[in-house]
């Protein structure tokens, strides 16, 4: 029952992109199209369900009893790092389609904050165990990869639309994120 | 060397042609994610300027040491010591700050704009004009949170820097200070920076 | 400019790396030294300040004077900090814990009067959303449960059936923060009956 509180949560109610802020450069980066948006949404809940079980691991049983908890921002960066590294090179050898698809995204995954957050995030966790945390990562990459897509759809549409000068571009693709972040805020209460 | 002149255009790229928010679409989450007060906002912009700086400084002191294939894990290593530094330093002396700025502070390592900056800047030129490029960089970014985190705050809270103008329980515009405000307070902005720096430049 | 970096050897690149990380985590640890009593310091000065907003009258040092409790429920002991005035029981601030805020844990300390009615509340902990769950540091929200006691006044959101008004958009906020003050108080109740039926 709990995780369907967590799924829930993750994905509408504090959707990690539209209520976090959390993943915002690819989300207005990489979004122009429904295509991209799926591939960048694939290789983050990938990397970012993997990168918490190793980052939540570490931080319990290695950083906390050690009284190391202040190189936690450090050593998770670089976990992420190493593990966008190692999937790239995995995801080659295991599944040359997939890295077609995935593979450009990938490097851009290390600077993205909504997996460093993630990480960070599934610490604070109640009651937190392994199998909640990388649940929460799973379902904030879904909740992720929903709002990348919607907003993807919106604008191909938007390439379309006659618009005053000045609002083309950046001005409209944050209005219409906003509306639907607007959109998203009623899910509120919900869990 | 370069000329006072150059250096003037270095530092001024960063607030006005190469502004990292409204132009360069850099360091997104943060500014839309704190800029709920402009105390707020000004205190993220100073703590990345701060990181900024500092890691401009260190890796464009050792650029030359740094081997090619490993500069990235050696310049987020570096921003990451930074960044936890202001964590410890925030935690330590600025405490609401540091409530206020919760996990952002720690997002300031993946802000595209430091590792940006010392990818394509700092790793390629002298100290003195990577300071200067941080400086612009980081004021264009503080100025660009402050007005965004002072538009949020006034609209949606009746107040600036925490002094209130409206009464208690006076109706403001509370979605600014909630998610959606944050995108659209920000687009507006956006227009209103094009707008002016379109006629001045 | 161009810049002579050095060979990407393999032992160049571990050697420097190895040399940055040294470097990095010297200074941290460095640094973590100095600010760990600063820190220290800074927690201390809050939990002053959160006592003497929520505690009634006193003339002792509470936190001299205070008691932790062991409860089954709660993972950290509780602390209680004990007010007298003339050497006669004036009422205790209690922390309050809730792990289940929307960003984690929510803490509070809860002022009680000597028969268990809540004076004030003051947040010490919290990570909850800007703007959404932090409001319920605000006196809107803090005003509903001064001078209620938590034997008549139900400590659920209304949501729950309770007579807690939730903060807008922040339901899991607001249940956390019901959830540790109805913890306080219960410790409170707890306390109360082990510590003073020997001094009266």
């Amino acid at each position: 029952m709990e995780y369907w509180v967590i799924f829930i949560g993750a994905v509408f109610v504090n959707n990690i992109v539209l209520s976090q802020f959390l993943g915002i450069c690819p989300f207005l980066g990489v979004s122009n199209k429904i295509s991209t948006s799926a591939g960048m949404s694939g290789a983050v809940l990938f990397v970012m369900t993997i990168a918490t079980t190793v980052t939540y691991l570490l931080h319990t049983y290695i950083l906390v009893p050690m009284g190391l908890d202040y190189l936690r921002t450090i050593t998770f960066i670089l976990v992420i790092a190493a593990l966008v590294q190692m999937v790239e090179i995995i995801l080659k050898k295991v599944s040359p389609p997939l890295y077609q698809a995935l593979g450009v995204f990938l490097p851009l995954i290390t600077t993205n904050c909504a997996v460093l957050g993630v990480a960070i995030l599934a610490l604070g966790m109640e009651n937190g165990t392994l199998l909640k945390a990388v649940f929460f990562a799973f379902s904030s990459s879904v909740g992720f990869a929903l709002a990348l897509i919607v907003f993807a759809s919106i604008r191909e549409f938007l390439e379309l639309a006659d618009l005053p000068e000045g609002m083309k571009g950046v001005p409209i693709n944050l209005l219409v994120a906003g509306l639907l972040s607007l959109a998203f805020l009623g899910f509120a209460g919900l869990v | 060397m370069g000329s006072s002149g150059e250096m003037k255009q270095n530092f001024l790229k960063g607030i006005i042609k190469e502004n990292p928010v409204f132009v360069m679409l850099l360091g997104m989450c943060p500014t839309l994610g704190v800029t709920s007060s402009a105390f707020n906002g000004l205190g993220m912009g100073l703590a990345t300027l701060f990181v900024l700086l500092m890691s401009n400084i260190v890796v464009s002191l050792i650029k030359s040491q740094i081997p090619n294939k490993v500069r990235i894990p050696a310049f987020i290593v570096i921003i990451a010591s930074f960044v936890t530094i202001v964590e410890m330093v925030l935690e330590a002396y600025i405490p609401f700050l540091y409530e206020q700025l919760g996990i952002f502070i720690p997002l300031i390592v993946v802000n595209c704009l430091i590792l940006g900056r010392a990818e394509s800047f700092a790793s390629k030129n002298s100290l003195t004009a990577s300071i200067v490029d941080a400086l612009g960089m980081g004021m264009g970014f503080v100025i660009a949170l402050t007005a965004l985190g002072a538009t949020r705050e006034i609209l949606g809270n009746g107040s600036i820097f925490e002094f209130r103008f409206v009464g208690e329980d006076a109706n403001t515009l509370i979605l600014f200070i909630l998610p959606p405000g944050a995108f659209i307070a920000l687009a507006y902005l956006a227009i209103v920076f094009n707008r002016v720096t379109q006629k001045v430049a | 400019m161009m810049v002579k970096k050095k060979e990407s050897t393999l032992i160049n690149m571990v050697l420097v790396l190895f040399a940055i990380t040294l470097a990095a985590g010297l200074s941290l640890g460095y640094v973590n030294d100095i600010t760990l009593e600063p820190k220290a310091k800074a927690r201390l000065a809050k939990k002053m300040k959160a006592l003497n907003v929520v505690l009634p009258q006193y003339d002792n040092d509470p936190i001299r004077d205070w008691v932790m409790m062991k409860m089954p429920t709660v993972k950290d002991s509780v602390e209680i900090y004990p007010g007298y005035r003339d050497s006669v029981f004036a009422g205790a601030a209690v922390t309050g814990v809730s792990e289940r805020g929307y960003s984690g844990l929510v803490k509070l300390m809860v002022g009680f009067e000597p028969d268990g009615q809540i004076k004030n509340i003051s947040v010490l902990e919290q990570k909850e959303t800007p703007g959404l769950g932090t409001k319920m540091k605000g006196d809107k929200f803090l005003r509903q449960f001064r001078e209620k006691h938590p034997a008549s006044f139900d400590l659920k959101v209304k949501k729950d059936g309770g007579e807690v008004d939730a903060l807008a958009g922040a339901t899991i906020s607001t249940r956390a923060f019901s959830e540790a003050t109805q913890q306080a108080y219960d410790a409170y109740i707890i306390f109360k009956e082990k510590n003073l039926k020997s001094d009266k």
